[in-house]
C-alpha cells in the first residue's frame, strides 16, 4: 500500500521534469529571435544590391544544393545523403506556391540567422544555419534581393527521407538544443580588417567549417577544434585539417599561394580535387581578389592543432613489393619513378599531404577514382588522372596506396583493405 | 606552374616544409617532363576507353576516337548534367567548363585510328540476316527506321553529332538500349534513340547488336560529312 500511494508523486515529479525541459529546448530554439517584421520590405531592388547578392549566393555556394543536377538554378530537389537519411534541398526560387516567393526579408533573415522556416518548422542543419548564422542581416537581404528576381520555377519541395527519430521536429529540437546557438559574428579588435574580413567569410557564408571539422556521432561540428578535419559524411572524402601543416593547414604557404588555389584550383603547392574542387569551381573562382586574401590571412593565422600521430603499422614486404610493381606500371609514367611528380602536370607524391596523413581516404578515392582539378580561367586545361577502380583490385589498391605512403622518405601507415573497402 | 621564387621564401617554405615532414615535396629531384599536349592530358580517358580512346574489341568501354565532335560532346555534357548516369563519367566531367569539354571532344574526333577486328563472331547466321535488315532498312510497319538513315550508309557515323555505330563490343550496344528504355540514357529533347528504343523488341536489339558488333570497318571510319536531307524522327541531338 505504501508503495502504492508514492507511485503517483514519482509520475508527478517525472512530468514536472520532463515540462521542464521541454519547455528548456523550446525556449532554447527561439532564443535570440526578434518578432518577426511583417511590414519589413526592401523596396525596389538596385542593380548594385543584386550584384552583390549574386556575388554572396556564389561565396556560399547556394548553387551546390539548391540546384539539382540538370535542373533549374535554385530550384532544390537535391538529395544531400546524410548518415540519418536524405535531406532534400527545397526550392529558393520566387515561385509563390512553391518556393519563397512569398517570404519576406524578415522570414529569410530568420532562416538564415535561427535555423527556423516561414511557417516556424526547424530546418535541418545539412543547411547550414550553424555558420549562415553569422552572415548579417546586410548580407542575407542582399541575397534575398538577388533570390527573389531570378526567374520562378514551380516545383514542389521533396519531403526528406529521414530515419525515426530523425524525421521528427522534436527530435530536432533537442538536436538544436545541444548544438546551435545563434550568433553574431564578433570583429576581433586585436586582428587586422583584412584578418576580421576572413574570419567573417569562411566562418559564415563560406561555411567552410561544414566540411573541415571532426561531426560528433549526431552530426555536430566541435567549434573549439575549428577547421581541424573531417571525413565528409557519406562522401568518403576526408576534409583535411586546416589547423595543421601535416594536412591542408596553409600557415606555411604565402599569401598569394593561398588566394592561387582558390581561384584558379591549382598551386604551386597542390591542386584541389573531389569535393574541393566543387567548391573551387561552383564559388571560390568567382570571388574578389580582396575577399580571396581575406581568407588567406585568416586560413595562414588558424591557430596550429596537429594530430596525434597515427600508430605505425608498416605492410608486409609482399605487400611493398606488389606496390611498387604496380606503381610502376600504372603510377611511374606520370608520377616518376622517385614519386617526383612531373612539373605543373602532376604532382610529387614524395612528400605530398595527401599521401601522407593520417587519413588514407583522399589517396585511396585518387587511386579509385581518378579526377581532374577544376578548370578555371587561371588554369583551363587541367591534367588528369585516371580511374584504377576498375582497373585494379581492392587489395593492388591497398598494396599500391601502402607502397606510396612508405617510398621515398613518405613515412605513413599502411592502408589496409579494409580502408580501400570502406572508400569503394 | 613555373613561379620562380626568391631566395628567402625558398628557404622560409623549405624550413616550414622540413617541420611538417616533407622535405621532398618542397625540393623534387629532377622532375619528368610529359609532353604538354592534349593526349597527355587525356591519359584520364585511356584506363577504360583504350590508348587514344580506340577502345578493345572485348569488355564494355565503347570506342571514343573518330566520333563526331559534336556527338562527343552532347555525351560529356549529358553526364554532366545527369541525362547519362555513369558515376565515373560525371565525376570526371563535373568540374570542366564548356570550352574544355569541346576541346576534349574535338581532341577525340580528330584521332583517325585502325579498329580493332570486329567483337562478335559466330553468330547464327539468321541473327545476323534479322540485324542487317534492321540496321540497312529498318521496319516500316512498326515504324522503325533503318540505324543507316542517320548514322550514315556506311554506319561511321555523320557529322556534326552522328556517332558511328561499328567497333563498339556488343554489350555496350545492348546496355545502351536498355538504358534508352528505362530512361537512365537521355539526350537533348525530343530524344529520338528513346522513341526507337521503345519501339524495338529485344530481338530486335539482340539482332542488331550482333550484326554491328560482328562488322569489320574497312572504308575509312571517318564521319560522313553531312546530315541525311530528313531524319525519319525529330532528333534533339541532331542538330547540335
Amino acid at each position: 500500500m505504501r508503495r502504492g500511494r508514492r507511485w503517483p508523486k514519482v509520475v508527478a515529479a517525472l512530468a514536472v521534469l520532463l515540462l521542464v525541459l521541454a519547455a528548456a529546448v523550446a525556449w532554447l530554439n527561439v532564443r535570440g529571435e526578434a518578432p518577426l517584421e511583417p511590414e519589413a520590405s526592401l523596396g525596389p531592388a538596385t542593380g548594385a544590391l543584386l550584384e552583390r547578392g549574386a556575388y554572396l549566393a556564389r561565396a556560399g555556394n547556394c548553387a551546390a544544393c539548391h540546384t539539382e543536377r540538370g535542373g533549374a538554378p535554385f530550384a532544390g530537389g537535391k538529395g544531400i545523403p546524410t548518415p540519418f537519411g536524405t535531406v532534400y534541398a527545397s526550392n529558393i526560387t520566387p515561385d509563390a506556391a512553391t518556393g519563397i516567393g512569398n517570404w519576406s526579408p524578415s522570414e529569410f533573415w530568420r532562416a538564415m540567422h535561427h535555423g527556423r522556416s516561414k511557417d516556424g518548422r526547424l530546418l535541418y542543419p545539412a543547411f547550414p544555419y550553424t555558420e549562415f548564422t553569422r552572415v548579417t542581416r546586410e548580407d542575407s537581404d542582399a541575397l534575398y534581393a538577388f533570390l527573389q528576381s531570378q526567374p520562378a520555377v514551380r516545383q514542389r519541395n521533396r519531403e526528406h527521407d529521414l530515419r525515426f527519430p530523425y524525421d521528427q521536429q522534436a527530435a530536432l529540437a533537442v538536436w538544436r538544443a545541444l548544438f546551435f546557438s545563434p550568433a553574431e559574428f564578433e570583429p576581433d579588435p586585436s586582428k587586422p580588417a583584412e584578418w576580421n574580413r576572413g574570419a567573417y567569410l569562411v566562418r559564415g557564408l563560406a561555411h567552410c567549417q561544414a566540411c573541415h571539422a571532426p561531426r560528433n556521432v549526431l552530426g555536430a561540428t566541435n567549434d573549439r577544434l575549428e577547421l581541424s578535419g573531417g571525413l565528409i559524411p557519406m562522401q568518403n572524402w576526408y576534409a583535411p585539417s586546416l589547423a595543421s601543416p601535416a594536412e591542408a593547414g596553409v600557415q606555411h604557404w604565402s599569401i598569394d599561394e593561398i588566394v592561387q588555389l582558390l581561384k584558379t584550383g591549382m598551386s604551386r603547392r597542390g591542386a584541389t580535387m573531389g569535393p574541393m574542387a566543387e567548391v573551387v569551381f561552383s564559388s571560390t573562382q568567382f570571388l574578389s581578389d580582396a575577399d580571396l586574401r581575406a581568407m588567406a590571412t585568416f586560413l595562414k593565422q588558424v591557430p596550429r592543432h596537429d594530430p596525434d600521430p597515427p600508430e605505425p603499422a608498416r605492410a608486409p614486404r609482399e605487400v611493398l613489393e606488389l606496390g611498387a610493381r604496380v606503381y610502376g606500371n600504372h603510377c611511374a609514367q606520370c608520377h616518376g619513378k622517385q614519386g617526383e611528380g612531373a612539373g605543373a602536370a602532376y604532382p610529387a607524391l614524395a612528400g605530398h599531404r595527401t599521401v601522407t596523413m593520417g587519413s588514407s581516404a583522399n589517396l585511396v578515392r585518387v587511386i579509385l577514382s581518378g579526377g581532374f582539378p577544376p578548370t578555371t580561367p587561371g588554369h583551363p586545361r587541367p591534367f588528369g588522372m585516371q580511374p584504377f577502380g576498375q582497373a585494379l583490385s581492392d587489395a593492388e589498391v591497398a598494396a599500391v596506396a601502402s607502397y606510396v605512403r612508405s617510398a621515398w622518405g613518405n613515412d605513413a601507415p599502411a592502408v589496409s583493405l579494409l580502408d580501400v573497402q570502406r572508400v569503394r | 606552374m613555373p613561379n620562380p621564387q626568391p631566395p628567402l621564401r625558398a628557404r622560409a617554405a623549405l624550413l616550414a616544409a622540413a617541420l611538417s615532414g616533407s622535405l621532398l615535396a618542397a625540393a623534387p629531384t629532377a622532375a619528368l617532363t610529359v609532353p604538354d599536349d592534349m593526349a597527355q592530358r587525356m591519359q584520364a580517358c585511356v584506363v577504360c576507353h583504350g590508348k587514344e580512346g580506340r577502345a578493345t574489341n572485348h569488355g564494355f568501354f565503347p570506342r571514343i576516337a573518330g566520333k563526331p565532335a559534336g556527338y562527343l560532346f552532347n555525351q560529356l555534357n549529358n553526364f554532366r548534367e545527369g541525362r547519362r548516369l555513369n558515376s565515373t563519367m560525371t565525376y570526371l566531367v563535373d568540374h570542366m567548363s564548356e570550352a574544355y569539354l569541346h576541346e576534349i571532344a574535338g581532341y577525340f574526333a580528330g584521332l583517325d585510328l585502325p579498329y580493332p577486328p570486329p567483337q562478335t563472331t559466330g553468330a547464327p547466321p539468321a541473327l545476323l540476316a534479322r540485324g542487317e535488315q534492321l540496321v540497312r532498312q529498318g521496319d516500316p510497319q512498326r515504324g522503325i527506321p533503318a540505324c543507316s538513315q542517320c548514322h550514315g550508309t556506311a554506319m561511321t557515323g555523320v557529322n556534326p553529332a552522328m556517332p558511328g555505330l561499328l567497333g563498339l563490343p556488343r554489350d555496350y550496344i545492348l546496355a545502351q538500349f536498355g538504358a534508352w528504355r528505362t530512361g537512365e540514357r537521355r539526350a537533348a529533347a525530343p530524344d529520338c534513340m528513346a522513341e526507337i528504343a521503345r519501339r524495338l523488341s529485344l530481338e530486335d536489339v539482340t539482332a542488331a547488336a550482333a550484326w554491328l558488333s560482328s562488322q569489320p570497318v574497312t572504308s575509312g571510319p571517318a564521319p560522313a560529312g553531312s546530315l541525311a536531307p530528313k531524319l525519319p524522327l525529330d532528333c534533339g541531338s541532331g542538330l547540335r
